[in-house]
């Protein structure tokens, strides 16, 4: 179990939740069958002293009820939220060990925390609400089968087609179902990037009608299956309700027991099933939380790869017949030798596509050669411990993120605790000039295209690494001003510097340039 | 946000449904009451029970059809977007737009349901016991009372709250987005007790926001319970002074709570449903381009074209402002300036997509307003940026639905080497899930797409050649000569290779248009 780092206290939470529920439930379920046993009683015209217990009983039961549903609620939400918590940062610490490549992308990353939060659902909304709707429904059927052993299991028999059974059947149709469209989904995927990136061309080239339907074809037949679960699985709601009106007049028929505790038996078993007839539907919705789950417990019990511990200094860099191959593909790099002696400027260039950036991982020590060797004074740079490599070689990549605050917590990353006096100079040299109050936004997007890129740059000139690489830092801003923000950098730069460009002329006093050839591009 | 299409005959549909949904309900109550008073099982609560079961399925198949016809529109409607962000709407197509399920299938029933039945109940009450029904009468309306006061104090505390849930919700996707950059500057562990600390922040703000917003359903609750119990209690006192018919008084207790449960399940659905409706709104809320039609052009040679004042406006932004310039027949013209100065709207407008604000284009006199955009641009050759790769063979892409010479145009393009290198010649599958090409090899494409338009007449460039290497800058060159001949021609340069094609320059700055001298 504790892949999922369940504390003994998120345990205590949970089980206290759960039973506040059960409370709540069990409070609503005994208000009914008092009061349908009162009326059946009383209408027998008994003296008023055997009625004050029950009198009593439901109005304290309905005033309970109120009170438990609303603990409940609380209590249920407070459990989920803390344990999303710890999960979040169980999740965060078990990505850290990773190479940056394992978790990068988008769609990745969005996933990995829409799957996390779909635990959130998982507890809330399948785990919990079943949990009580057993015990719930233990505690009922024993207290009728106390009463009447026939209406026990007549209520047994209900409660386990409806709580049981029908979930279970939902459960398979709804993986029929998901197995079923994910065809069209993806033939969906697909084609909804083209028709909107590509939608213009599409229209200019006068093929966007026929793309269109063709992509419509795929809409329709996920709609088409769509129907066909809904018609199912309206199906098992009125059996669901069916089985909870037979049970309970069945219950009437056979429990041979006085009227008043009849209908107390009758009208409980009504009660009970509307809180097991909801599992039907959260079992829906665990078929799709199931699957996030699984991908966050992957992620969870990977072993973590195995980690350098020697203290980097800054020193001599070398890269010896290097090369990068992702399986499947043509090599990324390929027998590349580059040596950095402190203080060396080199450029490299090349087509998009040559494997400038795969080279700028491997100098981060962020993607790993699949040949060749790097050499950090001598030792393979992997013998270094990965999280103190950032003190020898860091810098501005063409992915740099910019976090959702400030300025100036966004350049304290670099360097914490600098003085505002030294973010201020970096701003300057990076031609940066927002106020360091200035919020961001998500990922930057409340600054221009071009402020966030000097922003970037900025943090990479406050870093002031012994290596600093550069990814294209000028691409976006226009050539003049892009190439007078970059002198500026590189007269501020000490160290070596790795500058990477597909322009000639911002490496033309650099020590060396590195060409980087698309093989398939040359003539 | 225009509305659902079809949501009023639907509130049709689901108003019937819930109509005779409510009879079976009262039917049932009394086949019930009459059982439990040793009358026995009932015709009519044979069938009020079968009819229930029906009904119910009926309502979620309808439902869930529903859902399905309404997804399917909007995702029609998405395909069809003129969206900036391809990702974010390609996501709302496959998976996002089913988070609508909960609000379609789930809410929307209850909704109806809470506006007929607890009427139906009360009526039948009236009939069977004034004083049972004059408190449900007085207690049901505190419901709606309690959950707008409760709602609108909420209200003012979550617009403080917002901004700072938000921000705290969002954190984690932050630092997991921004993971890259917190290892290069070696920050990544620093972060780990942040994340706990900014989750645990996030709870503390929800709890607070939580206790007041549940109250609205705490008054629910208690609401509904404790008039079961108001009701229950002096109905047990006037049996036991035989007052009243045992009938009745079950009557009335089974009743009672049918009153409140629509309205407790639509509160409880309410909640979950809120994602689905924001989604639906979303969805609802991107922009549809309109594909518009005009006279059919007769198409013949290069045509002259001459802007008069022509201003684009974006909101406030101008992004052209007042252009005049003639580009003669067979002319060839660079555009030149920094980014964001117009050079993408010029074109844009150049290919109908961008309609001016103000002031015309003229084709060979006549306003392009009045062409039918479809043959106009037929007529044209376009070369974006970045040409986009589309699911199919190499030979499907340069074709793009028409039947011209591939090969010729490949050839033209320089893509004949690049397509010998390919495993299956122009038959090797691209796009999105297909072989890789390089952004050179990309350019060449939309070249020999381009090229093989060979009725068009007028060739509109978008830097061709950004982000190529010089190597393959030749090559792209090479191509486009080719495909300039005889043709007239804009083209939007950055680098003076590609300028020294045209025969004249105009920088774009600002959204004005100036000649500039050629060096």
């Amino acid at each position: 179990m504790n892949v999922w780092g369940v504390s003994t206290r998120d345990g205590v939470r949970l089980v206290r939740a759960g039973l506040i529920a059960a409370g709540a439930e069990l409070a609503g379920l005994a208000l009914m069958a008092t009061a349908a046993w009162l009326l059946l009683k009383a209408a027998e015209q008994p003296p008023l002293a055997s009625l004050t217990v029950a009198i009593v009983a439901v109005r304290t039961l309905a005033l309970v009820r109120g009170g438990l549903r609303y603990a409940e609620r609380l209590a249920g939400h407070e459990v989920v939220l803390r344990y999303l918590g710890a999960l979040r940062t169980r999740v965060y610490t078990s990505l850290l060990p990773h190479r940056v490549s394992h978790h990068s992308g988008g769609d990745l990353v969005t996933r990995l925390v829409s799957d996390v939060d779909a635990v959130q659902d998982a507890i809330l909304r399948c785990l919990l609400p079943a949990g009580v709707a057993a015990l719930v429904g233990v505690v009922s059927t024993t207290f009728a089968l106390i009463v009447s052993p026939a209406a026990g299991l007549v209520l047994a028999l209900g409660l386990g087609v409806a709580g049981i059974a029908l979930p279970w059947v939902c459960v398979r149709i709804t993986r029929v179902a998901a197995e079923k469209s994910a065809p069209a989904r993806a033939d969906l995927a697909e084609r909804s990037v083209e028709l909107i990136t590509g939608r213009r061309e599409l229209i200019a080239y006068g093929v966007h009608e026929s793309t269109v339907d063709a992509a419509h074809t795929a809409v329709d037949a996920l709609a088409a299956r769509d129907r066909s679960t809904a018609n199912r699985s309206s199906l098992l709601t009125a059996a669901g309700m069916l089985v909870q009106l037979l049970t309970c007049v069945t219950i009437a028929l056979t429990a041979g027991v006085s009227a008043p505790l009849t209908a107390a038996l009758a009208l409980g078993a009504l009660t009970v099933f509307e809180l097991v007839l909801p599992l039907t539907a959260a079992a829906q919705r665990w078929v799709e939380v199931r699957a996030s789950a699984g991908r966050v417990r992957a992620l969870l019990t990977e072993a973590p790869p195995t980690r350098g511990t020697a203290v980097p200094e800054p020193g001599h860099l070398r890269l010896e017949g290097v090369g990068v191959r992702f399986p499947g593909r043509a090599p990324a790099l390929d027998g590349v030798d580059l040596d950095l002696p402190p203080g060396k400027r080199i450029g490299i260039v090349g087509p998009s596509g040559a494997g400038k950036t795969t080279l700028l991982g491997v100098l981060l020590g962020s993607v790993v050669p699949t040949s060749g060797r790097v050499l950090l004074n001598g030792r393979p740079l992997d013998e270094y411990d990965p999280a103190l490599l950032p003190t020898v070689v860091s810098g501005a990549l063409a992915d740099a993120h910019v976090f959702h605050t400030t300025v100036r917590e966004n350049l304290r990353l670099a360097k914490p605790g600098a003085t505002d006096a030294e973010l201020l100079a970096a701003c300057e040299t990076a031609g940066f000039d927002l106020p360091l109050d200035r919020e961001v936004g998500s990922d930057g997007d409340t600054v221009s295209g071009g402020q966030r890129q000097r922003l970037v740059l900025a943090r990479a000139v406050l870093a002031a690494p012994p290596v600093l690489v550069l990814d294209e830092p000028v691409e976006g801003l226009d050539p003049e001003h892009g190439d007078a923000v970059l002198s500026d950098v590189l007269a501020a730069a000490r160290g070596t510097v790795v500058l990477v460009t597909h322009r000639e002329s911002q490496v033309a006093g650099f020590d060396a340039v590195l060409r980087l050839g698309d093989q398939s591009d040359t003539p | 946000m225009p509305p659902l299409p079809g949501l009023r005959r639907h509130f049709g549909v689901l108003a019937v449904l819930g109509t005779l949904t409510a009879v079976a309900i009262l039917v049932q109550a009394d086949g019930l009451a009459t059982l439990l008073t040793g009358g026995g099982v009932t015709w009519t609560l044979a069938a009020a029970i079968a009819a229930r079961a029906l009904l119910a399925g009926v309502q979620g198949s309808v439902g869930g059809r529903f859902a399905a016809t309404v997804k399917a529109g909007l995702r029609k409607r998405l395909l069809g977007a003129d969206a900036e962000n391809p990702g974010e709407v390609a996501t709302l197509v496959t998976k996002g737009i089913d988070a609508g399920d909960a609000y379609l299938t789930g809410y929307l029933p209850t909704l109806v349901m809470s506006a007929i039945v607890p009427v139906a109940v009360l009526v039948r009450l009236f009939t069977a016991d004034l004083a049972s029904a004059l408190i449900i009468t007085a207690t049901l309306p505190l419901i709606p009372v309690f959950a707008i006061l409760v709602g609108k104090h909420t209200q003012a505390k979550t617009a403080k709250q917002w901004q700072l849930l938000s921000k705290l919700g969002g954190h984690f996707l932050d630092v997991v987005r921004g993971l890259g950059t917190l290892k290069v500057f070696g920050r990544a562990e620093a972060q780990a007790k942040t994340v706990r600390a900014m989750a645990d922040a996030h709870t503390d703000a929800t709890m607070r926001t939580l206790r007041v917003a549940f109250l609205s359903a705490l008054v629910l609750e208690l609401v509904a319970t404790l008039s079961v119990a108001l009701v229950a209690v002096p109905i047990g006192f006037r049996l036991l002074e035989g007052g009243m018919v045992v009938h009745t008084a079950v009557l009335v207790l089974l009743l009672a709570p049918e009153a409140y449960l629509p309205l407790r399940a639509a509160g409880a659905k309410f909640h979950a449903s809120a994602e689905g409706l924001a989604t639906l709104k979303e969805a609802l809320a991107v922009p549809t381009g309109e594909i518009a039609r005009g006279t059919p052009v007769a198409r013949h040679g290069a045509p002259r074209i001459v802007l008069e004042k022509v201003s684009v406006a974006y909101g406030d932004h101008l992004a052209l402002s007042e252009v005049d310039m003639t580009i003669e027949a067979g002319e060839h013209v660079a555009l030149v300036g920094p980014s964001g100065s117009g050079k993408s709207t010029l074109l844009a407008v150049l290919l109908g997509f961008v309609t001016p604000t103000s002031g015309r284009v003229l084709v060979d006199g006549v306003d392009l307003r009045e062409l039918d955009p479809g043959s106009w641009r037929a007529w044209t050759a376009w070369v974006p940026q970045r040409p986009t790769l589309f699911t199919g063979t190499v030979e499907d892409n340069i074709a793009m639905g028409q039947a011209p010479d591939v090969r010729v145009a490949a050839r033209a393009a320089a893509f004949d080497d690049v397509v010998r290198g390919l495993p299956d010649g122009y038959r090797t599958r691209i796009g999105e899930l297909g072989a890789p090409l390089s952004a050179g090899q990309r350019q060449r494409l939309g070249l020999a797409r381009a090229l093989a338009r060979t009725e068009a007449g007028l060739v509109l460039l978008d830097e061709p050649t950004a982000r190529l290497d010089a190597g393959t800058e030749a090559a792209v060159l090479g191509a486009t000569r080719a495909l300039l001949t005889g043709r007239t021609a804009v083209l939007v340069a950055h680098r003076p290779a590609m300028a020294a094609l045209a025969v004249r320059v105009l920088e774009v700055r600002d959204g004005a248009v100036r000649e500039r001298e050629l060096v």
